[in-house]
Protein backbone atom coordinates (compact mmCIF):
# COMPACT_ATOMS: atom_id res chain seq x y z
CA UNK A 1 0.00 0.00 0.00
CA UNK A 2 1.40 3.46 -0.82
CA UNK A 3 0.12 6.26 1.36
CA UNK A 4 2.63 8.82 0.49
CA UNK A 5 1.32 12.28 1.05
CA UNK A 6 -1.73 11.39 2.39
CA UNK A 7 -2.12 11.92 6.36
CA UNK A 8 -3.94 9.51 8.53
CA UNK A 9 -5.37 9.45 11.96
CA UNK A 10 -4.81 5.66 13.95
CA UNK A 11 -7.23 4.38 16.24
CA UNK A 12 -6.71 1.32 17.71
CA UNK A 13 -8.25 -0.69 19.92
CA UNK A 14 -7.23 -2.65 23.20
CA UNK A 15 -8.78 -5.86 22.09
CA UNK A 16 -7.64 -5.59 18.90
CA UNK A 17 -4.43 -3.58 17.00
CA UNK A 18 -3.09 -0.80 18.91
CA UNK A 19 -2.95 3.04 17.94
CA UNK A 20 1.25 2.79 18.00
CA UNK A 21 1.40 -0.55 15.61
CA UNK A 22 -1.68 1.19 13.04
CA UNK A 23 0.26 4.63 13.18
CA UNK A 24 3.76 2.63 12.37
CA UNK A 25 2.36 0.44 9.55
CA UNK A 26 0.72 3.91 8.27
CA UNK A 27 4.20 5.66 8.95
CA UNK A 28 6.25 2.77 6.78
CA UNK A 29 3.48 2.90 3.95
CA UNK A 30 4.41 6.59 3.77
CA UNK A 31 1.84 8.23 5.43
CA UNK A 32 1.79 11.49 7.88
CA UNK A 33 -0.24 10.37 11.05
CA UNK A 34 -1.40 13.28 12.15
CA UNK A 35 -3.26 11.62 15.14
CA UNK A 36 -2.78 8.51 17.03
CA UNK A 37 -4.76 6.96 19.78
CA UNK A 38 -5.98 3.23 21.15
CA UNK A 39 -9.36 3.07 22.59
CA UNK A 40 -11.34 0.74 24.84
CA UNK A 41 -14.53 0.26 23.58
CA UNK A 42 -15.73 -1.98 26.48
CA UNK B 1 8.80 -22.32 51.33
CA UNK B 2 6.15 -20.35 50.10
CA UNK B 3 2.78 -21.23 52.06
CA UNK B 4 0.01 -23.33 49.44
CA UNK B 5 -2.96 -20.56 48.72
CA UNK B 6 -6.46 -21.06 47.74
CA UNK B 7 -9.39 -19.18 46.56
CA UNK B 8 -11.80 -20.65 49.67
CA UNK B 9 -15.02 -19.18 47.27
CA UNK B 10 -16.24 -16.61 45.67
CA UNK B 11 -19.47 -14.16 45.76
CA UNK B 12 -21.44 -11.92 43.56
CA UNK B 13 -23.75 -9.20 43.76
CA UNK B 14 -26.15 -7.08 41.56
CA UNK B 15 -28.28 -4.19 41.81
CA UNK B 16 -31.04 -3.23 38.97
CA UNK B 17 -30.68 0.20 38.90
CA UNK B 18 -32.28 2.12 35.96
CA UNK B 19 -32.53 5.14 38.01
CA UNK B 20 -29.33 6.20 38.02
CA UNK B 21 -28.62 5.40 34.10
CA UNK B 22 -29.10 8.67 33.68
CA UNK B 23 -25.62 9.21 35.64
CA UNK B 24 -24.01 7.33 33.56
CA UNK B 25 -20.92 8.78 31.87
CA UNK B 26 -22.44 8.21 28.52
CA UNK B 27 -25.82 9.21 29.53
CA UNK B 28 -25.06 12.22 31.42
CA UNK B 29 -22.93 14.22 28.73
CA UNK B 30 -25.39 13.44 26.53
CA UNK B 31 -28.46 14.51 28.33
CA UNK B 32 -26.70 17.94 29.22
CA UNK B 33 -26.82 18.50 25.79
CA UNK B 34 -29.65 17.15 24.55
CA UNK B 35 -32.66 17.08 27.32
CA UNK B 36 -35.28 15.62 25.19
CA UNK B 37 -33.27 12.84 24.75
CA UNK B 38 -34.54 11.63 27.81
CA UNK B 39 -38.19 10.25 27.17
CA UNK B 40 -36.72 7.68 24.67
CA UNK B 41 -33.88 6.49 26.85
CA UNK B 42 -36.49 6.03 29.65
CA UNK B 43 -39.01 3.92 27.82
CA UNK B 44 -36.45 1.44 27.24
CA UNK B 45 -35.40 0.99 30.80
CA UNK B 46 -36.14 -2.70 31.84
CA UNK B 47 -38.23 -3.71 34.72
CA UNK B 48 -36.49 -5.64 37.38
CA UNK B 49 -38.32 -9.06 36.43
CA UNK B 50 -36.53 -8.67 33.25
CA UNK B 51 -33.26 -7.94 34.65
CA UNK B 52 -34.23 -10.80 36.80
CA UNK B 53 -34.87 -13.03 34.29
CA UNK B 54 -32.07 -11.89 32.08
CA UNK B 55 -29.81 -14.84 30.96
CA UNK B 56 -26.34 -12.87 31.28
CA UNK B 57 -27.33 -11.93 34.59
CA UNK B 58 -28.31 -15.49 35.76
CA UNK B 59 -24.95 -16.68 34.87
CA UNK B 60 -23.35 -13.81 36.73
CA UNK B 61 -24.93 -14.83 39.65
CA UNK B 62 -24.74 -18.55 38.73
CA UNK B 63 -28.37 -19.96 38.46
CA UNK B 64 -27.09 -20.68 35.07
CA UNK B 65 -23.52 -21.98 33.53
CA UNK B 66 -21.48 -20.02 31.06
CA UNK B 67 -22.21 -23.03 29.04
CA UNK B 68 -25.58 -22.85 29.02
CA UNK B 69 -25.96 -19.80 27.89
CA UNK B 70 -23.91 -20.83 24.99
CA UNK B 71 -26.81 -22.52 24.02
CA UNK B 72 -29.91 -20.22 24.98
CA UNK B 73 -30.52 -18.45 21.53
CA UNK B 74 -30.23 -14.56 21.37
CA UNK B 75 -31.73 -12.19 21.50
CA UNK B 76 -31.51 -12.81 25.35
CA UNK B 77 -33.19 -10.05 26.37
CA UNK B 78 -36.13 -11.73 24.62
CA UNK B 79 -36.38 -14.08 27.26
CA UNK B 80 -38.71 -12.97 29.86
CA UNK B 81 -39.27 -15.66 32.36
CA UNK B 82 -36.59 -17.73 34.36
CA UNK B 83 -37.47 -21.58 33.08
CA UNK B 84 -39.59 -23.72 35.77
CA UNK B 85 -37.75 -25.45 38.50
CA UNK B 86 -35.11 -22.76 38.04
CA UNK B 87 -33.73 -20.92 41.29
CA UNK B 88 -35.13 -17.52 42.97
CA UNK B 89 -34.34 -15.34 40.05
CA UNK B 90 -33.43 -12.98 42.79
CA UNK B 91 -31.15 -15.11 44.39
CA UNK B 92 -28.73 -17.14 42.39
CA UNK B 93 -26.20 -19.73 44.21
CA UNK B 94 -23.27 -17.21 43.66
CA UNK B 95 -25.42 -14.09 44.67
CA UNK B 96 -28.17 -11.38 44.76
CA UNK B 97 -29.87 -9.18 42.05
CA UNK B 98 -31.68 -6.35 44.16
CA UNK B 99 -34.55 -4.32 42.51
CA UNK B 100 -33.31 -0.41 42.61
CA UNK B 101 -35.74 0.38 45.91
CA UNK B 102 -33.00 -1.71 47.81
CA UNK B 103 -30.35 -0.47 46.17
CA UNK B 104 -31.07 3.49 47.48
CA UNK B 105 -31.60 2.02 50.49
CA UNK B 106 -28.83 0.23 51.11
CA UNK B 107 -26.61 2.99 49.77
CA UNK B 108 -28.42 5.11 52.58
CA UNK B 109 -27.25 2.81 55.07
CA UNK B 110 -23.97 3.05 53.62
CA UNK B 111 -23.51 6.32 53.81
CA UNK B 112 -21.56 7.82 56.72
CA UNK B 113 -21.55 11.32 55.80
CA UNK B 114 -25.68 11.77 55.72
CA UNK B 115 -25.27 12.93 52.12
CA UNK B 116 -27.90 11.02 50.07
CA UNK B 117 -31.11 12.15 51.07
CA UNK B 118 -33.88 10.04 50.47
CA UNK B 119 -37.50 11.48 50.92
CA UNK B 120 -39.90 10.55 53.92
CA UNK B 121 -42.11 8.64 51.58
CA UNK B 122 -39.15 6.52 49.98
CA UNK B 123 -37.58 6.21 53.16
CA UNK B 124 -40.11 3.99 54.64
CA UNK B 125 -40.53 1.89 51.12
CA UNK B 126 -36.74 1.38 51.02
CA UNK B 127 -36.91 0.00 55.13
CA UNK B 128 -39.68 -1.93 54.51
CA UNK B 129 -37.69 -3.16 51.18
CA UNK B 130 -35.37 -3.47 52.87
CA UNK B 131 -36.23 -5.61 55.45
CA UNK B 132 -37.21 -8.25 53.37
CA UNK B 133 -33.69 -8.87 52.30
CA UNK B 134 -31.94 -11.78 54.03
CA UNK B 135 -28.55 -9.87 53.68
CA UNK B 136 -30.00 -6.83 55.77
CA UNK B 137 -29.57 -6.48 59.25
CA UNK B 138 -32.27 -4.87 61.60
CA UNK B 139 -29.17 -2.14 61.54
CA UNK B 140 -29.21 -1.84 57.91
CA UNK B 141 -33.07 -0.80 58.11
CA UNK B 142 -32.12 1.90 60.77
CA UNK B 143 -29.67 3.20 59.44
CA UNK B 144 -31.96 3.98 56.11
CA UNK B 145 -33.54 6.00 59.01
CA UNK B 146 -36.97 8.37 58.36
CA UNK B 147 -36.08 10.42 55.33
CA UNK B 148 -36.64 13.90 54.69
CA UNK B 149 -39.18 16.13 54.21
CA UNK B 150 -39.61 16.43 50.68
CA UNK B 151 -39.16 20.65 50.69
CA UNK B 152 -36.09 20.15 52.59
CA UNK B 153 -34.81 17.87 49.37
CA UNK B 154 -36.25 20.29 47.05
CA UNK B 155 -34.57 23.27 48.98
CA UNK B 156 -31.28 21.23 48.48
CA UNK B 157 -31.79 20.49 44.40
CA UNK B 158 -32.70 24.54 44.47
CA UNK B 159 -29.29 25.02 45.01
CA UNK B 160 -25.89 24.23 43.44
CA UNK B 161 -24.26 20.74 43.78
CA UNK B 162 -26.90 17.79 44.18
CA UNK B 163 -28.11 16.04 42.30
CA UNK B 164 -31.72 14.29 42.31
CA UNK B 165 -32.46 10.94 42.44
CA UNK B 166 -35.07 9.30 40.57
CA UNK B 167 -36.98 5.40 40.05
CA UNK B 168 -37.20 4.24 36.62
CA UNK B 169 -40.86 5.21 36.24
CA UNK B 170 -39.61 8.97 37.09
CA UNK B 171 -40.17 9.48 40.64
CA UNK B 172 -38.20 11.89 42.58
CA UNK B 173 -36.85 9.79 45.68
CA UNK B 174 -34.15 11.85 47.21
CA UNK B 175 -30.77 13.86 46.17
CA UNK B 176 -26.70 13.26 46.40
CA UNK B 177 -25.34 16.11 47.87
CA UNK B 178 -21.51 17.31 47.65
CA UNK B 179 -19.49 17.22 50.75
CA UNK B 180 -17.79 20.62 49.83
CA UNK B 181 -18.24 23.61 47.61
CA UNK B 182 -15.20 23.79 45.48
CA UNK B 183 -13.79 20.62 45.34
CA UNK B 184 -14.42 18.33 42.49
CA UNK B 185 -13.13 15.02 43.71
CA UNK B 186 -16.27 15.66 46.36
CA UNK B 187 -18.78 16.41 43.82
CA UNK B 188 -22.11 15.22 44.42
CA UNK B 189 -21.78 12.59 40.89
CA UNK B 190 -18.40 11.42 42.28
CA UNK B 191 -19.51 10.74 45.67
CA UNK B 192 -23.06 8.77 44.32
CA UNK B 193 -20.68 6.87 42.13
CA UNK B 194 -17.87 5.53 44.82
CA UNK B 195 -20.74 5.12 47.52
CA UNK B 196 -22.40 2.86 45.06
CA UNK B 197 -19.21 1.61 44.09
CA UNK B 198 -18.88 0.76 48.19
CA UNK B 199 -22.35 -0.49 48.70
CA UNK B 200 -21.96 -3.38 45.44
CA UNK B 201 -18.78 -4.58 46.64
CA UNK B 202 -19.74 -4.74 50.41
CA UNK B 203 -23.09 -6.49 49.70
CA UNK B 204 -20.69 -9.24 47.94
CA UNK B 205 -18.57 -9.72 50.69
CA UNK B 206 -21.75 -10.03 52.81
CA UNK B 207 -23.30 -12.36 50.71
CA UNK B 208 -19.28 -14.85 50.74
CA UNK B 209 -20.17 -14.09 54.63
CA UNK B 210 -23.92 -15.18 54.71
CA UNK B 211 -22.95 -18.31 53.04
CA UNK B 212 -20.59 -19.89 55.21
CA UNK B 213 -17.59 -19.24 53.10
CA UNK B 214 -15.60 -16.37 55.06
CA UNK B 215 -15.92 -15.72 58.69
CA UNK B 216 -15.91 -11.41 59.07
CA UNK B 217 -14.16 -11.74 62.81
CA UNK B 218 -11.09 -13.82 60.92
CA UNK B 219 -10.32 -11.64 57.54
CA UNK B 220 -7.44 -9.82 58.25
CA UNK B 221 -7.07 -7.82 54.82
CA UNK B 222 -9.70 -6.59 52.55
CA UNK B 223 -7.96 -5.74 48.83
CA UNK B 224 -10.52 -3.38 46.80
CA UNK B 225 -9.61 -4.09 43.03
CA UNK B 226 -12.36 -0.99 42.03
CA UNK B 227 -11.53 1.52 39.57
CA UNK B 228 -13.09 4.62 41.14
CA UNK B 229 -10.88 7.27 42.56
CA UNK B 230 -12.27 7.70 46.60
CA UNK B 231 -10.04 11.38 47.73
CA UNK B 232 -10.81 14.77 48.27
CA UNK B 233 -8.74 17.50 46.31
CA UNK B 234 -5.36 16.76 47.68
CA UNK B 235 -5.56 12.91 46.64
CA UNK B 236 -7.93 12.34 43.97
CA UNK B 237 -7.81 8.36 44.20
CA UNK B 238 -6.27 8.25 47.62
CA UNK B 239 -8.53 5.11 47.98
CA UNK B 240 -8.79 2.47 50.68
CA UNK B 241 -12.14 1.85 49.84
CA UNK B 242 -11.00 -1.82 51.11
CA UNK B 243 -11.19 -0.60 54.51
CA UNK B 244 -14.36 0.90 54.23
CA UNK B 245 -15.59 -1.88 52.67
CA UNK B 246 -14.40 -3.77 55.67
CA UNK B 247 -15.89 -2.12 58.31
CA UNK B 248 -19.62 -2.77 56.91
CA UNK B 249 -19.02 -6.15 56.13
CA UNK B 250 -18.52 -6.28 60.06
CA UNK B 251 -14.67 -7.45 59.12
CA UNK B 252 -13.45 -5.51 62.81
CA UNK B 253 -9.92 -7.27 63.21
CA UNK B 254 -9.62 -6.37 59.54
CA UNK B 255 -7.55 -3.26 58.17
CA UNK B 256 -7.95 -3.19 54.24
CA UNK B 257 -5.93 -1.25 50.68
CA UNK B 258 -6.72 -0.62 47.27
CA UNK B 259 -5.08 -2.49 44.30
CA UNK B 260 -5.34 -0.04 41.45
CA UNK B 261 -4.11 -1.48 37.88
CA UNK B 262 -7.59 -0.42 35.74
CA UNK B 263 -9.76 -3.62 34.38
CA UNK B 264 -6.86 -6.08 35.25
CA UNK B 265 -6.91 -4.53 39.28
CA UNK B 266 -9.07 -7.73 40.38
CA UNK B 267 -6.92 -10.31 39.25
CA UNK B 268 -4.01 -8.32 40.34
CA UNK B 269 -5.68 -7.93 43.82
CA UNK B 270 -5.82 -11.90 44.12
CA UNK B 271 -2.22 -12.20 43.31
CA UNK B 272 -1.22 -9.77 45.72
CA UNK B 273 -3.26 -11.63 48.03
CA UNK B 274 -2.41 -15.05 47.42
CA UNK B 275 1.31 -13.47 48.24
CA UNK B 276 0.52 -12.32 50.99
CA UNK B 277 -0.88 -15.40 52.87
CA UNK B 278 1.86 -17.63 50.91
CA UNK B 279 4.76 -15.13 52.78
CA UNK B 280 2.79 -15.44 56.29
CA UNK B 281 1.81 -12.06 56.68
CA UNK B 282 -2.06 -13.02 56.63
CA UNK B 283 -3.87 -15.86 56.52
CA UNK B 284 -7.33 -14.67 55.37
CA UNK B 285 -6.96 -11.71 53.02
CA UNK B 286 -10.72 -10.93 51.10
CA UNK B 287 -10.69 -9.37 47.54
CA UNK B 288 -14.00 -7.10 46.64
CA UNK B 289 -14.50 -4.65 43.62
CA UNK B 290 -17.46 -2.66 43.26
CA UNK B 291 -19.70 -1.46 40.47
CA UNK B 292 -18.61 1.12 37.77
CA UNK B 293 -21.49 3.29 37.73
CA UNK B 294 -20.21 5.19 35.10
CA UNK B 295 -20.64 3.00 32.70
CA UNK B 296 -24.46 2.55 33.37
CA UNK B 297 -26.05 2.87 29.84
CA UNK B 298 -22.70 3.18 28.45
CA UNK B 299 -23.88 1.84 24.98
CA UNK B 300 -27.09 3.02 25.08
CA UNK B 301 -27.18 4.75 21.83
CA UNK B 302 -26.44 1.35 20.08
CA UNK B 303 -29.32 -0.70 21.92
CA UNK B 304 -32.33 2.48 21.00
CA UNK B 305 -30.80 2.52 17.35
CA UNK B 306 -31.41 -1.46 17.30
CA UNK B 307 -34.55 -2.26 19.17
CA UNK B 308 -32.70 -3.33 22.66
CA UNK B 309 -33.55 -2.32 26.26
CA UNK B 310 -31.17 -0.21 28.14
CA UNK B 311 -28.38 -3.51 28.70
CA UNK B 312 -26.38 -1.52 30.79
CA UNK B 313 -28.67 -1.47 33.81
CA UNK B 314 -27.30 -2.91 36.88
CA UNK B 315 -24.61 -2.03 39.01
CA UNK B 316 -22.28 -5.34 40.23
CA UNK B 317 -19.70 -6.31 43.24
CA UNK B 318 -17.25 -9.42 43.16
CA UNK B 319 -15.58 -10.75 46.52
CA UNK B 320 -13.37 -13.44 46.97
CA UNK B 321 -11.43 -15.59 50.26
CA UNK B 322 -8.37 -15.99 49.91
CA UNK B 323 -6.47 -18.21 52.64
CA UNK B 324 -3.93 -21.08 53.14
CA UNK B 325 -4.81 -23.99 51.91
CA UNK B 326 -7.51 -26.23 53.23
CA UNK B 327 -6.98 -29.20 51.19
CA UNK B 328 -10.42 -28.70 49.50
CA UNK B 329 -10.30 -25.48 47.84
CA UNK B 330 -8.50 -24.45 44.18
CA UNK B 331 -4.99 -23.75 44.46
CA UNK B 332 -3.86 -20.47 43.50
CA UNK B 333 -0.57 -21.08 41.63
CA UNK B 334 1.40 -18.23 42.68
CA UNK B 335 4.23 -20.08 40.66
CA UNK B 336 2.50 -19.13 37.44
CA UNK B 337 1.37 -15.60 37.32
CA UNK B 338 1.86 -14.26 33.80
CA UNK B 339 2.40 -10.83 33.22
CA UNK B 340 3.04 -8.32 30.49
CA UNK B 341 6.49 -6.88 30.75
CA UNK B 342 6.65 -3.25 29.92
CA UNK B 343 9.81 -4.64 27.23
CA UNK B 344 7.10 -7.06 25.62
CA UNK B 345 5.65 -6.11 22.36
CA UNK B 346 1.44 -4.14 22.38
CA UNK B 347 0.05 -6.79 19.81
CA UNK B 348 -2.88 -9.07 20.77
CA UNK B 349 -0.63 -11.68 20.24
CA UNK B 350 2.46 -10.77 22.38
CA UNK B 351 0.15 -10.16 25.32
CA UNK B 352 -1.63 -13.34 24.96
CA UNK B 353 2.21 -15.19 24.81
CA UNK B 354 2.89 -13.00 27.78
CA UNK B 355 -0.37 -14.15 30.18
CA UNK B 356 -1.50 -17.24 28.85
CA UNK B 357 1.75 -19.39 26.93
CA UNK B 358 4.49 -18.06 29.22
CA UNK B 359 3.38 -19.18 32.49
CA UNK B 360 2.22 -22.54 31.45
CA UNK B 361 5.46 -23.44 29.71
CA UNK B 362 6.81 -22.75 33.20
CA UNK B 363 5.15 -25.66 34.61
CA UNK B 364 5.61 -27.89 31.50
CA UNK B 365 1.66 -27.38 30.53
CA UNK B 366 0.22 -26.03 27.18
CA UNK B 367 -2.70 -24.28 26.38
CA UNK B 368 -5.00 -27.32 26.29
CA UNK B 369 -3.93 -28.22 29.94
CA UNK B 370 -6.18 -25.47 30.81
CA UNK B 371 -9.96 -26.44 30.90
CA UNK B 372 -11.11 -23.51 30.70
CA UNK B 373 -10.02 -19.59 30.23
CA UNK B 374 -11.61 -16.49 31.28
CA UNK B 375 -10.86 -13.39 29.77
CA UNK B 376 -12.52 -10.27 28.69
CA UNK B 377 -16.44 -11.65 29.60
CA UNK B 378 -18.22 -8.76 28.37
CA UNK B 379 -21.77 -9.24 27.59
CA UNK B 380 -21.71 -8.98 23.52
CA UNK B 381 -25.34 -8.30 23.78
CA UNK B 382 -24.11 -5.05 25.51
CA UNK B 383 -21.24 -4.49 22.99
CA UNK B 384 -22.23 -5.50 19.66
CA UNK B 385 -25.57 -3.44 18.92
CA UNK B 386 -22.57 -0.35 19.58
CA UNK B 387 -19.86 -1.75 16.85
CA UNK B 388 -18.08 -2.81 19.78
CA UNK B 389 -17.57 -6.39 18.75
CA UNK B 390 -17.99 -9.53 20.92
CA UNK B 391 -14.90 -9.07 22.61
CA UNK B 392 -14.85 -12.44 24.49
CA UNK B 393 -15.00 -14.29 21.20
CA UNK B 394 -12.07 -11.74 19.96
CA UNK B 395 -9.59 -13.16 22.78
CA UNK B 396 -11.10 -16.59 22.54
CA UNK B 397 -10.22 -16.62 18.58
CA UNK B 398 -7.08 -15.41 19.42
CA UNK B 399 -5.86 -17.69 22.08
CA UNK B 400 -6.86 -20.54 19.95
CA UNK B 401 -5.13 -19.18 16.93
CA UNK B 402 -1.87 -19.54 19.78
CA UNK B 403 -2.86 -22.95 19.92
CA UNK B 404 -3.06 -23.66 16.61
CA UNK B 405 0.49 -22.02 15.68
CA UNK B 406 2.19 -23.90 18.17
CA UNK B 407 0.87 -27.12 16.81
CA UNK B 408 -1.17 -27.83 19.98
CA UNK B 409 -4.36 -27.63 17.50
CA UNK B 410 -5.20 -27.42 13.91
CA UNK B 411 -6.64 -24.74 12.12
CA UNK B 412 -9.92 -26.39 11.57
CA UNK B 413 -10.30 -27.11 15.20
CA UNK B 414 -10.18 -23.65 16.63
CA UNK B 415 -13.92 -22.99 16.36
CA UNK B 416 -14.49 -26.37 18.48
CA UNK B 417 -11.65 -25.09 21.06
CA UNK B 418 -13.31 -21.78 21.46
CA UNK B 419 -16.36 -23.69 22.43
CA UNK B 420 -14.91 -26.02 24.84
CA UNK B 421 -12.34 -23.61 26.69
CA UNK B 422 -13.88 -20.63 26.20
CA UNK B 423 -17.68 -18.97 27.13
CA UNK B 424 -19.50 -16.52 25.89
CA UNK B 425 -19.63 -13.07 27.44
CA UNK B 426 -22.19 -12.42 30.39
CA UNK B 427 -20.63 -10.10 32.73
CA UNK B 428 -21.88 -6.31 32.77
CA UNK B 429 -19.74 -3.84 30.90
CA UNK B 430 -18.50 -2.34 34.59
CA UNK B 431 -14.96 -2.07 33.87
CA UNK B 432 -12.77 -4.46 35.96
CA UNK B 433 -15.77 -6.71 37.15
CA UNK B 434 -16.24 -8.08 33.72
CA UNK B 435 -12.30 -8.59 33.12
CA UNK B 436 -12.38 -12.41 33.85
CA UNK B 437 -13.62 -12.91 37.34
CA UNK B 438 -17.15 -13.04 36.78
CA UNK B 439 -16.14 -16.77 36.19
CA UNK B 440 -14.34 -17.37 39.64
CA UNK B 441 -17.23 -18.50 41.52
CA UNK B 442 -17.89 -21.03 38.52
CA UNK B 443 -14.30 -22.22 38.41
CA UNK B 444 -14.25 -22.36 42.05
CA UNK B 445 -17.57 -24.60 42.08
CA UNK B 446 -16.06 -26.66 38.83
CA UNK B 447 -12.27 -26.88 40.16
CA UNK B 448 -14.16 -28.79 44.01
CA UNK B 449 -16.49 -30.67 41.70
CA UNK B 450 -13.76 -32.14 40.00
CA UNK B 451 -15.57 -31.36 36.77
CA UNK B 452 -12.99 -28.47 36.01
CA UNK B 453 -8.79 -29.39 36.61
CA UNK B 454 -7.20 -26.05 36.07
CA UNK B 455 -9.05 -22.76 34.91
CA UNK B 456 -6.78 -19.82 34.06
CA UNK B 457 -7.70 -16.19 34.67
CA UNK B 458 -6.91 -13.95 32.04
CA UNK B 459 -7.01 -10.01 32.41
CA UNK B 460 -6.07 -6.77 30.81
CA UNK B 461 -6.08 -3.13 31.59
CA UNK B 462 -6.18 -0.15 29.44
CA UNK B 463 -3.42 2.18 30.95
CA UNK B 464 -3.65 4.28 27.96
CA UNK B 465 -6.94 5.85 29.48
CA UNK B 466 -4.98 7.85 31.83
CA UNK B 467 -2.65 9.41 29.43
CA UNK B 468 0.35 8.05 31.69
CA UNK B 469 1.47 6.24 29.19
CA UNK B 470 0.97 4.04 26.16
CA UNK B 471 0.80 1.11 27.24
CA UNK B 472 -2.08 -1.11 27.92
CA UNK B 473 -0.83 -4.11 30.37
CA UNK B 474 -2.49 -7.90 31.48
CA UNK B 475 -2.14 -10.59 34.17
CA UNK B 476 -2.98 -14.13 34.56
CA UNK B 477 -3.22 -16.51 37.20
CA UNK B 478 -3.91 -20.11 36.99
CA UNK B 479 -6.38 -21.87 39.44
CA UNK B 480 -6.02 -26.03 39.60
CA UNK B 481 -8.31 -28.67 41.73
CA UNK B 482 -6.90 -29.16 44.97
CA UNK B 483 -4.78 -33.06 45.03
CA UNK B 484 -4.98 -32.75 49.07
Amino acid sequence: MDLRGRQVIAIGERDGVPGPALARCAELAGAEVILQMTHCFV
Amino acid sequence: MARRVVVRGARTFLAHAPGLVRYGSKPARDLARHEDLWPALAARLRPFAAAAAYPPHRVFLGALHPDDLARIPRPWFGVERAPAGAPDDARGPHGYLVPEEALYGLMKADDEFDLLWLTESFAAQARARLSLHPLAEPADVERVGQGKPERAIAARLGEPGALPLFLRDGRLVGCMQRAHEEDPSLAADVLLENLATKTTAGMALRTLVADGLAEPATVEYVLNAGEEAVGDRYQRGGGNLGKAVAERAGCLDASGADVKAFCCGPVAALVVAGALVAAGVFDRVAVVAGASLAKLGMKYHGHLATGHPVIEDVLAGIAALVTRDDGRSPVLRLDAVGRHPVAAAGSQQAILEALAVKPLEGLGLRLGDVDKFATELHNPEATEPAGSGDVPRLNYRMLAALAAGRKEIARDEIEAWVAARGMPGFAPTQGHIASAVPFLAHAVDGLVARRLRRVMLLAKGSLFLGRMTQMSDGLSLLLEANEG
